[in-house]
């Protein structure tokens, strides 16, 4: 039994003792109708709420009762001993239902009929009153064209006395808003001078032209108060399902003559006249300027809706097998590389004709690459409406109540970018919903609305895609991040952290402050997966919580994978290619700033030390170390890791090809590129070179902030 | 500021959901038990809808209705009766008193909410 119905079977019981006190009452004096009033409000109050609450058993036997009584009220019918013992051995039926309700003994169904026969009969006798059969149930709606958008012309016209009623007019126009793209024009032209005017009145009128999927009956009951003080006229006057023919459709002429704003003989005079015609009926006032914006606004809507129609209609779409975009898109890239050559060739030679073909080539195939590879992009949308469901069962689960709103459902992404998102998406989106959101009570406890929002929105910036989670919950607890931290000895308790250090602690591995495990999350494997994750597409993560507000996470990716700008470099006679999405800045390291160091790997910019990876170590290279080296900082995982090279060459759009079979498997390259002059140059994988450097330096798989603090103060032995 | 309603209804079970579901929106409720009560209650307050049940002891529905029609602190604030089917008649008393709209018992919360929506926003 739920709170609502405990509280209707308290407020009946005690209505019943209400109910035979009167009947007592009235068997003393039978035509005093004051009882008969309480006696009728009582069988009133118990046949609406238990309609109102489920006990329908209890409505409908109520109802013939109030019926009878109804007549008692109206003198149609007098009050007999028979009535009043009816009327209390109704009453220990509808104790008995009460009871049977919350677990008593079941009804005996017959007496139930017997009694309510008994007073149908009273009902019968009274020829003239006629009997309802109790609506339990909502009225079947009418039936719909359902799905089909529909134009429809809308004309509202309040009475002047619409105001006394407390109705505000305005409010019916959101409404109508709210059903579709809709235009609105004021009608002003009953408005009389000062003098004249009733402050008190309605001199508006409403033309509105609405494109919606609801039908008429939807639209009408937009209305359903003000249908008696008010003219309304609603007409169909365009279909979605009808082919677009003519965007233009009527002439402006046609619709004031269908709403009735014009005379067809005016109409005609002006018509053969040279003016236009909206200009021309104002004038000889056939009409008015309101009524004539009115009818343009209707044209131009109308108009507008069906270009848009005529243009997706043209527009067809053909199915391609993945392989085979990806073999287009691969010679593109091919493509692309020797057009490279081609134009260092032809600058090599100083060729006139031939640099301007090279640039010709260059212009072409920079174009096929930018188109082949927008093939592979799809809207986002359809992933995101996958979590709709998602965010609709957990919020069941956990009881609560989520609103979940998505923006930028069009914005495109390549195809394996949007495979790879889905999971990190799920992660974040079920950490707002189990940690961000609180429950209904909490919430309204501090003045929030009960309903929580999570809003997925995603939109270009440049050359990323921002996809962000955003949530109005509890926002980060940084003291409890703090202690967790602490706890798992990621930092030392006297660590001084900013409130932002604080948050992206969570992105350590193991970390996680929910205090039980649910079985949505909590598990504490989340956040540093989905930012591996993302980094690994090239993208980043970041976070932003307000204690008590809510929190948002932002994600920003390239849009494709095929290919990324690369930053150059040279180990001996060695290129490679560091990703420049991660490179945040590169400083010079000289002999002497290495000896300082004591055979450490670190370096220190400006305040900070940076631990660095010698590329030249790492992958063997033959040669000796020059001089002076460059260190190219990169920032992985929120920390910052330095690699060293001989030098930096610069930029570079660097096409991915992946590596064959053989050295696929080779850790801290994730791939070749094919250079200009035709050599090739692998791409370094900084993240995974990162962590072999970290399992390398201690031995075991520590978290990996831990150990890069340790080590760059020393306190890890090698 | 949220809007405050007044909700008024001899029965606490119908008062009490109308609380709850109105307060779940972001409403402010008041409650009134029936026509006199609320008349006292909105001495010197301000509320931006009211909503009554018709049939009540002592001053009633339609009564509640004209007295507010007549004060011009509420000529203009939209009142919605609570009506049942079988009352149909009561109804258009309404009306004619002066109510913006109805809710026919029994109702659905969603339903409510609705017409407060339409109302008063």
């Amino acid at each position: 039994m739920d709170a609502q119905g405990e509280l209707y079977r308290q407020e009946a019981y005690e209505l019943l003792d209400t109910l035979e006190n009167a009947l007592m009452e009235l068997e003393q004096n039978p035509s005093d109708m004051e009882v008969v009033g309480r006696v009728f409000r009582a069988m009133h109050t118990i046949k609406g709420s238990g309609a109102m609450f489920g006990f329908n058993d209890i409505s409908n036997f109520t109802h013939t009762i109030e019926s009878v009584y109804d007549l008692v009220r109206e003198r149609r019918l007098d009050v007999t001993p028979e009535i009043i013992s009816l009327t209390l051995h109704a009453c220990d039926q509808i104790r008995a239902m009460l009871d049977a309700s919350a677990g008593g003994p079941p009804v005996e169904t017959g007496r139930t009929s017997s009694i309510e026969d008994a007073f149908k009969g009273y009902l019968d006798r009274d020829t003239d009153g006629p009997s309802e059969a109790p609506v339990t149930e909502e009225a079947a709606a009418p039936v719909s064209e359902a799905g089909c958008d529909a134009t429809w012309r809308i004309r509202f016209r309040p009475h002047r006395d619409v105001f006394a009623n407390g109705t505000n007019p305005v409010l019916l126009l959101g409404e109508l808003r709210g059903m579709g793209e809709c235009s609105v024009v004021l009608n002003m032209d009953d408005l009389p001078g000062l003098d004249d005017l009733d402050p008190e009145g309605c001199y508006a009128c409403w033309d509105m032209v609405l494109t919606t999927g609801e039908d008429a009956n939807a639209i009408r009951d937009v209305f359903i108060f003000v249908e008696q003080n008010s003219d309304i006229t609603i007409e169909k006057v365009d279909r979605e399902d009808a082919p677009a023919g003519d965007p233009a459709y009527k002439r402006l002429g046609e619709i004031l003559l269908e709403r009735g704003d014009v005379d067809e003989a005016d109409l005609e005079k002006a018509l053969s006249s040279q003016e236009r015609i909206g200009e021309i009926l104002v004038k000889t006032g056939a009409s008015t300027t309101s009524a004539v914006t009115s009818a343009l606004a209707e044209q131009e809507h109308v108009r507008s809706s069906r270009t848009r129609r005529l243009a997706s209609e043209e527009a067809s779409s053909i199915r391609v097998s993945a392989s085979r975009l990806d073999a287009l898109v691969n010679l593109a890239g091919e493509l692309v590389t020797v057009q490279a050559r081609l134009s260092s060739l032809s600058a090599r030679r100083n060729d006139a004709d031939l640099l301007g073909v090279a640039e010709e080539v260059e212009r072409l195939s920079a174009e096929l690459r930018d188109i082949s590879m927008s093939m592979r992009m799809l809207p986002i949308g359809t992933t995101f409406a996958k979590f709709r469901r998602l965010v609709r069962d957990l919020s069941a689960e956990l009881d609560k109540d989520i609103a979940f709103i998505m923006e930028g459902e069009e914005t495109e992404l390549d195809k394996t970018v949007i495979e790879r998102l889905s999971d990190p998406l799920v992660h974040l989106i079920r950490n707002s919903i189990d940690h961000g959101l609180e429950p209904p009570g909490a919430r309204t406890a501090s003045g929030k609305k009960a309903q929580g929002t999570i809003r997925l929105a995603a939109e270009h910036s440049g050359a990323h895609v921002l996809i962000s989670i955003t949530d109005d919950g509890a926002g980060l607890d940084t003291q409890a991040i703090r202690a967790k931290a602490v706890e798992k000895g990621i930092i030392t308790p006297e660590a001084v952290l900013t409130e932002a250090e604080l948050h992206s602690l969570i992105f350590s591995p193991g970390f996680s402050t929910a205090s039980s495990v649910t079985s949505v999350s909590g598990r504490g494997v989340g956040m540093d997966v989905v930012r591996s994750n993302i980094e690994a597409l090239g993208g980043t993560v970041e976070l932003t919580s307000t204690r008590g507000k809510g929190t948002t996470v932002t994600l920003k990716l390239p849009l494709t994978l095929a290919i990324i700008d690369g930053l150059l470099v040279t180990v001996s006679e060695e290129t490679f290619v560091l990703p420049l999405s991660a490179v945040v800045e590169c400083v010079e390291l000289t002999e002497t700033g290495r000896n300082r160091t004591h055979g450490r790997h670190i370096i220190k910019v400006r305040e900070e030390i940076v631990p660095y990876i010698p590329l030249r170590g790492v992958f063997s290279i033959a040669g000796a170390t020059p001089k002076t080296e460059q260190v190219v900082i990169t920032e992985i995982s929120g920390r910052r890791v330095g690699f060293v090279v001989d030098r930096v060459i610069g930029q570079h759009q660097t096409v991915i090809k992946s590596l064959s079979g053989l050295l696929r498997g080779v850790e801290g390259i994730s791939g070749a590129t094919i250079l200009g002059d035709g050599s090739v140059a692998l791409i370094v994988d900084p993240i995974k070179l990162a962590q072999h450097a970290d399992a390398a330096s201690c031995g075991l798989h520590a978290p990996r902030g831990a150990i890069i603090r340790e080590k760059a103060s020393g306190l890890c032995t090698p | 500021m949220s809007k405050r309603i007044l909700s008024v209804d001899d029965s606490m079970s119908i008062r009490q959901l109308v609380q709850f579901t109105l307060e779940k929106e972001g409403y402010e409720v008041v409650l009134a038990t029936d026509g006199r009560d609320a008349l006292e209650k909105l001495r010197g307050q301000r509320v931006d809808m009211v909503i009554t049940d018709l049939n009540m002891p002592d001053v009633d529905g339609i009564e509640l209705i004209k007295a507010l029609r007549t004060d011009p602190e509420f000529k203009f604030t939209p009142i919605v009766m609570l009506t049942t089917e079988s009352a149909m008649d009561k109804k258009d008393a309404g009306r004619s008193a002066g109510a913006t709209g109805w809710i026919v018992k029994p109702f659905k919360p969603q339903q409510l909410v609705a017409v407060v929506k339409k109302l008063i926003g």
